[in-house]
C-alpha cells in the first residue's frame, strides 16, 4: 500500500481474540503507528470483566478526513486480524462481507466449563468462505518455539504489517515498538515481529 | 515524556477517552484529584497520577466516592481547582455530600466530577443513568461526544463551576471512555505558585467566603435555583451545542455524547443528509431552552438519540409542552416511541434501524448469498462465557466454599459482592453466590439473614467482599454485625489488588496512587479491633481452607471473619513472579469419560489452563494458558494431574 493511502474511506479494521491474549496492546501499537502515518483514527477496545477470558474485539476505524465513531457497522469490516479461530469467525458473522481480508492464528483457546469447541477444520473452512482472502499464521506455535506463548501477539503484528493490508510501514511500526518496549525486551519482541513477517510471506 | 503532561499546544496525540479527560483536568490547572476506581472511569486517575509530581498535583485513590468528592471540595474551599472521577454508581455513594455541598456552594476554585456511565453494563452491576441524579442534585451537566471534546469540556467545566459556584458534572459513557482517538493538545493552565488558603476572615459583604455551611436551608436553597438559571444562560451560547443539516429538516435528531457520531454516520450510510438535521447538545442540564425551542420551530418530526434514560427527551418534551400551541403538530420519536431503547448501548446500526422506519427507506448491508453463509457459520460458533483467570485465587476460594458447604450439609450459601468474584454467581464460582447488589451489600444482607434464628432460620450464611471493597463499603456492615450479634461469616477475598478495574492500589496494599509507599492499613487488625474473631487462610491450601470454613460455620455465633489471602495471578504476572509448578496430565492415570468424575477438571473446575483432548478422550494442560498454580492436582479424583516443582 502506498504511504498515506487508504484502500477505502473509512477503512474498518478489527482485531478479535480472547481476553488475556493481548488485544489491547496490539490495538495500541496499531493505533500509534496509524497516527504517525498521519491518519485520523478511532480505536474501541473491550475493557473490564470481558477481559477475563471472554470474547474481545478492538475496532479501528481509519480515515484521512474525519474522526468516526470507533465501532464498525454491521457487515462493514475491511480487514480482520484474528488471534483465535472461533473468535475470528464470530467477528465475520457480524462484520464480514465478501471483500474482507483475514489473517488468523489457527490455535484455539477453549471456552471454559465444558462448552464444546467446534471442529477446527470446519471453523477454518467457514472463515475462508466468509472472506475474500484468508491467511493462517500459526503464531502460538511459533511463539512456543521461541520459548513463551506471550510472543504470539508480536508475531501476529509482524504478519499484519508484512501483509500490507494497513497503511503502516515496517519502519513506522519498529519505531513505535522502540518507544514502547524497554531495551531489555526490545530484541526478543523484534525477533517475534520479524518471525511474523516471515510467516506471512509464506502463508 | 507522557502525552498527558506534554506542554506542546497544537500537537496531535492519540488518547484514550479517559486519558483525554485526565489531560483536560491538567490543562485546567487542577491541584488535586481524588477518585475511587470503577470502570469505565478507572483509567482517568492513574493517567493523572503518572504525572502528578511534575505537575504538582496531589492524586489519591480515596476509599470511596463520597470521600473523594469531599477531598475535592476541601481543596476548592482553600482556592485550589479540584477534580474527582467515578463511575455511575459512585454518584449514589457521593450523593449525600453533594446535595449538601450544593447548599453551601464551593470555594473560589472550581470542582468538577467526571462520571462515566456504562450502557450495556459490561463492567457494572447496573445501567444507572447518572444524568438523572445530577439533575436531582441541581448540578450543571456537560456531555462530550469525542475524546477531543472530553478534554476541552473538562477544562470549560471548571470555568462553569467557578462562574456559578457549583460543582459541575461531565458525563461520559463507556464508549467514550474506552475509545482511543486523535486529540489536539491545548495549553496547560499551570496553577503553580497559587497558595492554598482557607479564608479565615468573616467578610460581611461575602459571608460564604469564609464559611461553607448548609444552613439556614431556605436562604441557601433559593440561590441554588438561581445558579442553575445562570448556567442555563451560559449554555444557550455554548459552542459545544451545534447543528448540522438543512434549515428546515424533515426530521430533526436531538442527540448528545457518544451518540452524536452514531447519528452522523447513520445519516451518511443512508445518504439522508438532505432530509435529516442533527442538533448535538453538549450541555444537557439545564437544557438551553431558547436554542432548543428555535430548532423545534424548524421541523415537524424529532428523534431523540441518547444512551440510557430518555433524559434529554423528557426535558425537551417538557419544554415543548410549555410552548403549546406552537408545538402541537410535532411528532416525537425515541425511547418513548420504541424507535430506540432506554437500556443497553446504542450504535450506528441501531440509529440506522430507527431512521429506516421513520424515513421509510431500506438498508441492506450484505447480499442474501453472504447472509446465508453467515447463518451456517452462526450454528458452529459457541458461546464463550467469561471466566476467572488461570491461577485465580477466587476459583480456589469458591471451590473450598462449595466443598465446605456440602460437607456441612445445612444448605448454607454465599451473599456475593461486586468485583472479579462477582463471577461467583455463575459457573466460574460454581454458582455459590446467591445474592449480589451494591459494593458491600452482601455483608449487609448477611446481617439480616444472620438474625432470623427466632423465625426458624438455620442455614449458614457466608458473605463476601474483596480487599478494596472492604475499605469502600464493608466496614460499617461488619461493625453492625458484631454489634447486633448477627450470625454470619465474612470472607475477605484479599488478592492485594483492585483487580477487576486494573490493579489500583488501596489502603491495604502499602502503595499510593502515585506508586509511592503508604502506611499499610491492616484488614485483620481492623476486624479484630471491631471485635470479630478472625482466621487467615491461603485458599490454595485447600484442605486447611475447607477445614477452617467448616470449623467457623459450626461456631454459630456473631459476625466472624476469614481472610482468604493469595496474590492475584495477574499481579504475579505483572511482577514477573515465576510459576511454581510445571503441570502435566498423566494420561495413563486419567480415565477420561470412564472415570465417573464427569470431566470434573475441565467441565466443573473450569480453569482455562485445563483442556479436553478430544482425540485422546482425556484431560490435558493447555501450555499456552496454564500458569502453574498447581491447584488442579488437588481436585483430580484419579490423581492424574501431576505438579512438579518448576525449575528456574
Amino acid at each position: 500500500m502506498r504511504k498515506g493511502e487508504l484502500a477505502k474511506e473509512p477503512f474498518n479494521f478489527i482485531i478479535s481474540g480472547v481476553g488475556g491474549q493481548g488485544n489491547v496492546l496490539l490495538s495500541a501499537f496499531v493505533g500509534a503507528a496509524l497516527l504517525n502515518e498521519g491518519f485520523m483514527i478511532s480505536v474501541a477496545d473491550t475493557f473490564g470483566v470481558s477481559q477475563r477470558g471472554g470474547s474481545v474485539t478492538s475496532h479501528i476505524k481509519i480515515s484521512k478526513k474525519t474522526l468516526y465513531s470507533s465501532v464498525t457497522l454491521k457487515g462493514k469490516a475491511d480487514a480482520i486480524l484474528g488471534m483465535e479461530p472461533v473468535e475470528t469467525l464470530r467477528t465475520l458473522v457480524e462484520f464480514g462481507n465478501p471483500y474482507v481480508m483475514v489473517i488468523v492464528n489457527p490455535r484455539p483457546v477453549y471456552p471454559p466449563g465444558g462448552v464444546s469447541y467446534p471442529d477446527l477444520d470446519e471453523v477454518k473452512k467457514s472463515i475462508i468462505e466468509l472472506s475474500s482472502q484468508t491467511k493462517f499464521v500459526d503464531a502460538t506455535e511459533a511463539a512456543l518455539n521461541m520459548g513463551n506463548p506471550i510472543y504470539a501477539n508480536m508475531i501476529l503484528l509482524g504478519s499484519l504489517v508484512g501483509a500490507d493490508i494497513l497503511p503502516i510501514s515496517k519502519g513506522t511500526m519498529i519505531s513505535i515498538l522502540e518507544e514502547r518496549f524497554p531495551e531489555s525486551l526490545f530484541d526478543i519482541n523484534i525477533k517475534a515481529f520479524d518471525k511474523g513477517m516471515e510467516l506471512i510471506a509464506k502463508a | 515524556m507522557s502525552n498527558i503532561s506534554m506542554n506542546k499546544p497544537g500537537t496531535t496525540v492519540l488518547l484514550l477517552g479517559n486519558e483525554a479527560v485526565a489531560r483536560g483536568a491538567i490543562e485546567a490547572g487542577i491541584g488535586i484529584a481524588a477518585a475511587y476506581p470503577g470502570s469505565p472511569s478507572s483509567e482517568v486517575l492513574p493517567s493523572i497520577a503518572e504525572v502528578a509530581k511534575e505537575m504538582n498535583i496531589h492524586t489519591e485513590w480515596s476509599v470511596n466516592e463520597k470521600v473523594a468528592t469531599e477531598v475535592a471540595a476541601g481543596a476548592s474551599f482553600a482556592g485550589i481547582r479540584a477534580f474527582s472521577v467515578m463511575k455511575q454508581n459512585g454518584a449514589n455513594v457521593a450523593s449525600d455530600f453533594i446535595i449538601n455541598l450544593n447548599m453551601s456552594g464551593i470555594g473560589e476554585a472550581g470542582v468538577v466530577i467526571y462520571i462515566a456511565d456504562d450502557p450495556g453494563g459490561m463492567t457494572s452491576s447496573n445501567e444507572e443513568d447518572s444524568r438523572t441524579i445530577t439533575k436531582w442534585f441541581d448540578n450543571p451537566l456537560l456531555e462530550p461526544s469525542s475524546a477531543q471534546e472530553a478534554k476541552d469540556m473538562i477544562k470549560w467545566a471548571f470555568e462553569v463551576s467557578e462562574a456559578i459556584n457549583l460543582l459541575t458534572f461531565v458525563r461520559g459513557v463507556k464508549r467514550l471512555s474506552y475509545t482511543r482517538s486523535n486529540v489536539v493538545l491545548g495549553e496547560i493552565n499551570e496553577n503553580k505558585g497559587k497558595k492554598a488558603y482557607f479564608p479565615e476572615v468573616w467578610d460581611l459583604h461575602n459571608p460564604k467566603k469564609s464559611q461553607f455551611t448548609t444552613g439556614p436551608t431556605p436562604t441557601y436553597h433559593k440561590p441554588l435555583h438561581e445558579k442553575i438559571e445562570k448556567a442555563r444562560e451560559l449554555f444557550e451560547t455554548s459552542s459545544f451545542n451545534s447543528y448540522i443539516g438543512q434549515e428546515n429538516p424533515e426530521l430533526l435528531i436531538i442527540t448528545c455524547g457518544a451518540c452524536t457520531s452514531y447519528c452522523t454516520e447513520a445519516i451518511e450510510e443512508l445518504k439522508a443528509g438532505d432530509r435529516v438535521g442533527v442538533l448535538k447538545l453538549g450541555t444537557t442540564w439545564p437544557l438551553p431552552e431558547k436554542l432548543v425551542a428555535k430548532h423545534l420551530g424548524t421541523t415537524k418530526q424529532v428523534l431523540f438519540v441518547e444512551e440510557l434514560d430518555p433524559f434529554v427527551e423528557r426535558s425537551v418534551m417538557e419544554l415543548a409542552a410549555s410552548l403549546l400551541p406552537d408545538t402541537c403538530d410535532l411528532t416525537f420519536y425515541g425511547a418513548r416511541s420504541g424507535h430506540l431503547t432506554p437500556y443497553n448501548e446504542l450504535s450506528t446500526n441501531l440509529v440506522i434501524n430507527a431512521l429506516t422506519g421513520i424515513l421509510s427507506v431500506t438498508h441492506q448491508p450484505r447480499d442474501l448469498a453472504y447472509e446465508k453463509k453467515v447463518q451456517e457459520a452462526i450454528n458452529i460458533v459457541p458461546n464463550r462465557p467469561i471466566n476467572m483467570c488461570a491461577g485465580c485465587p477466587h476459583r480456589a476460594t469458591f471451590w473450598a466454599i462449595k466443598n465446605a458447604l456440602q460437607l456441612d450439609g445445612r444448605k448454607g450459601f454465599v451473599c456475593g459482592d461486586i468485583g472479579c468474584y462477582s463471577l461467583g454467581f455463575g459457573p466460574p464460582g460454581f454458582f455459590q453466590s446467591r445474592t449480589m447488589h451494591a459494593m458491600g451489600s452482601g455483608i449487609g444482607v448477611a446481617n439480616g439473614l444472620g438474625n432470623l434464628k427466632h423465625v426458624g432460620f438455620d442455614q449458614p450464611v457466608l458473605a463476601l467482599c474483596g480487599d478494596s471493597t472492604f475499605f469502600h463499603a464493608a466496614m460499617p456492615a461488619l461493625v453492625n454485625g458484631v454489634y447486633n450479634n448477627s450470625n454470619f461469616i465474612l470472607l475477605v477475598l484479599d488478592n492485594s489488588a483492585t483487580a477487576m478495574t486494573g490493579f489500583q492500589p488501596h489502603p491495604g496494599t502499602g502503595q499510593l496512587a502515585t506508586g509511592d509507599p503508604a502506611t499499610v492499613v491492616d484488614i485483620e487488625a481492623i476486624c479484630r479491633a471491631m471485635g470479630a474473631p478472625v482466621e487467615v487462610c491461603d485458599p490454595f491450601d485447600m484442605d486447611n481452607t475447607t477445614e477452617t470454613l467448616l470449623h467457623m460455620m459450626k461456631q454459630e455465633k456473631g459476625a466472624r471473619v476469614i481472610i482468604m489471602r493469595h496474590l492475584c495471578q495477574l499481579v504475579k504476572d505483572k511482577r514477573k513472579i515465576p510459576k511454581e509448578y510445571e503441570m502435566h496430565v498423566d494420561q495413563e492415570r486419567c480415565l477420561g469419560d470412564a472415570c465417573g468424575c464427569d470431566r470434573l477438571c475441565t467441565r466443573l473446575f473450569g480453569c482455562p489452563g485445563l483442556m479436553w483432548d478430544k482425540e485422546a478422550g482425556k484431560a490435558a494442560i493447555d501450555e499456552a494458558l496454564c500458569v502453574g498454580c498447581g491447584l488442579c492436582a488437588d481436585i483430580c479424583p484419579a490423581n492424574a494431574i501431576i505438579r512438579e516443582e518448576a525449575i528456574g
